[in-house]
């Protein structure tokens, strides 16, 4: 599948679904100029900010575990871990995940502390699109780091229309 | 795929000469050997498998009292880990009562019907993709093996002929994409040879359980064709001759697929 | 049938640290999605999740529409003590799940 309708993939999948149900002589009008929400890079420093405040973001120290190449946008496993000794004196207090393209920036925020024993969690998310992922790490002495990883999205041939 | 890019694919495939050809018994594959890593790993862990919270709900209405009979299915089949065993890979199967061959799903509602005094439960409802999964997963490992019945013969040459025929808006048979173009990339994705080993499964593009009917479903929507409605016997035909086709593969039920 | 699958060992050494796994099923409808008229269907979601051990919370996850249907979510622990895990996710229109599992720590 060719990226030079510079379409995101959210319209896309909906451009599809439309026009097969317009080929398969179904007749519903479906308005193909719906135009769904979505994130910016200034909608995505907003978000961030709100977390981060007016404190230095460094790079490093957290890392994002996520395939390169998704088949599937629906659910990407995805692991963010911080390498710290997680001990009373210096843990990691929070971790959270951000993403460009999707219609809303924030995707997971967690909270940690000394007990946790290590700083590690996996989940799923939705990609809307090929995107960036930025993950920030917030340290119990008051520090954030952040990383970022770029993942491309493909979707699965045969869509589901009905 | 955009439809432009649809009708080029087809007039490709279509002057191809070759004609269809069954895949060797040994060169077959199953769908799972063209997912990502990160996707098989997602079915091979139970405990992360999102198909496993339809096997739980499954188990519990296995052994639910149902119906005016008031019996659950436990009651007659004891522990499903036993007596299920081997069930799911060697369905469908002929029904004498029928006439005709009958799938999982509605051997489970000729059960509740006839044992449990119970409504048969509608096709893709999420009570009887549970319990599908749930029987489907006792015979997880198993090699697929359809009974050597004369009496499903003319079922299952239905069947061929269904997967065989051209159909659709781009004049397309099944088998010109998975018995003869497998491999290939199809709008970014890999063509897989379309064994049927692994449902009911969940489906990360329908962020769900889904039965095989419901994914054939698709696949006509993506041919441009019609689809027959859910329970319809050409899925069953067609499901017959898929699971032959599929003979002595292992039963992956509940799979996870892209 | 809001079930939910925990996996955490069931016994664990002192100062052990174990891997709790979470899965519960939930559509996590977006709220950007849009129905057959174009309208988007509204957004009902898990918002919440904690972990208490033995009464103290020991995890706290704020979840967004771009966490996958049937949230998945899996953490780290220290095992301290003998006694129960329990968790609790909360959500839009007034969702609320709770489970609980034991575990043994010598």
């Amino acid at each position: 599948m060719t990226r030079d309708d510079h379409m995101p993939q959210a319209t896309r999948r909906r451009f599809l679904i439309e026009t097969a149900a317009l080929a398969g002589a179904v007749g519903i009008a479906v308005p193909l100029a719906v135009k769904p929400a979505s994130a910016t890079p200034a909608s995505m420093r907003a978000a961030i900010r709100k977390v981060v405040g007016e404190a230095a973001l460094n790079k490093g120290k957290v890392k994002i575990d996520v395939p390169p190449l998704i088949e599937n946008g629906n659910a990407v496993p995805l692991t963010i871990s911080c390498e710290s000794p997680m001990t009373a004196d210096d843990y990691v207090k929070a971790m959270h995940v951000f993403t460009e393209k999707n219609p809303q920036p924030n995707v997971v925020s967690v909270q940690l502390g000394p007990r946790s024993g290590r700083a590690a969690v996996s989940t799923r998310i939705r990609l809307a699109d090929s995107q960036k992922i930025i993950a920030i790490a917030q340290m119990s002495d008051g520090s954030f780091w952040s990383s970022e990883a770029e993942v491309i999205v493909t979707l699965a041939a045969c869509l589901e229309g009905v | 795929m955009r439809p432009i890019a649809a009708v080029v694919f087809a007039t490709a495939v279509l002057s191809a000469t070759a004609i269809a050809a069954e895949i060797p018994l040994t060169e077959r594959k199953s769908s799972y050997e063209f997912m990502g890593r990160e996707t098989r790993a997602m079915q091979d862990d139970d405990t992360v498998n999102p198909a496993m919270l339809w096997v739980l709900d499954g188990e519990a209405l296995w052994n639910r009292k149902e119906g005016s009979a008031a019996k659950s299915c436990g009651d007659c089949h004891g522990d499903a880990r036993a007596s299920m065993k081997g069930v799911a890979a060697r369905y469908p199967a002929f029904n004498a009562a029928r006439g005709r061959p009958v799938d999982l799903e509605q051997r489970i509602n000729i059960c509740r019907a006839e044992q449990q005094q119970s409504t048969p439960l509608p096709f893709e409802s999420k009570e009887l993709l549970a319990l599908a999964a749930y029987v489907g997963r006792q015979s997880r490992g198993m090699p697929i093996e359809i009974a050597d019945d004369e009496r499903t013969k003319p079922f299952l040459q239905a069947g061929r002929d269904l997967f065989t025929q051209r159909q659709g808006q781009l004049n397309l048979s099944c088998a010109q994409c998975h018995d003869d173009n497998w491999g290939q990339k199809l709008a970014g994705a890999a063509i897989p040879q379309g064994h049927p080993t692994g449902y009911p499964l969940y489906r990360l593009e329908w962020q769900a359980l889904g039965s095989l009917q419901r994914r054939l479903r698709n696949c006509l929507f993506g041919m441009r064709a019609i689809s027959y409605p859910l329970g319809a016997p050409q899925y069953v035909d067609l499901e017959l001759y898929l699971m032959w086709r599929a003979r002595g593969m292992q039963v992956e039920t509940p799979a996870v697929r892209p | 049938m809001a079930r939910a699958l925990i996996n955490a060992p069931a016994k664990a050494k002192r100062g052990e640290i174990i891997e709790i796994k979470t899965l519960i099923s939930h559509n996590m409808e977006t709220g950007f999605r849009p129905d057959n008229t174009g309208k988007p269907v509204p957004r009902d979601i898990i918002t919440d999740f904690i972990c208490k051990y033995n009464g103290q919370e020991i995890f706290r996850a704020e979840l967004f529409p771009a966490i996958a249907a049937n949230p998945f979510l899996t953490f780290f622990t220290v095992a301290t003590e003998s006694g129960t895990l329990s968790f609790e996710w909360t959500g839009d229109n007034g969702f609320t799940a709770t489970e609980s599992v034991d575990i043994t720590v010598e």
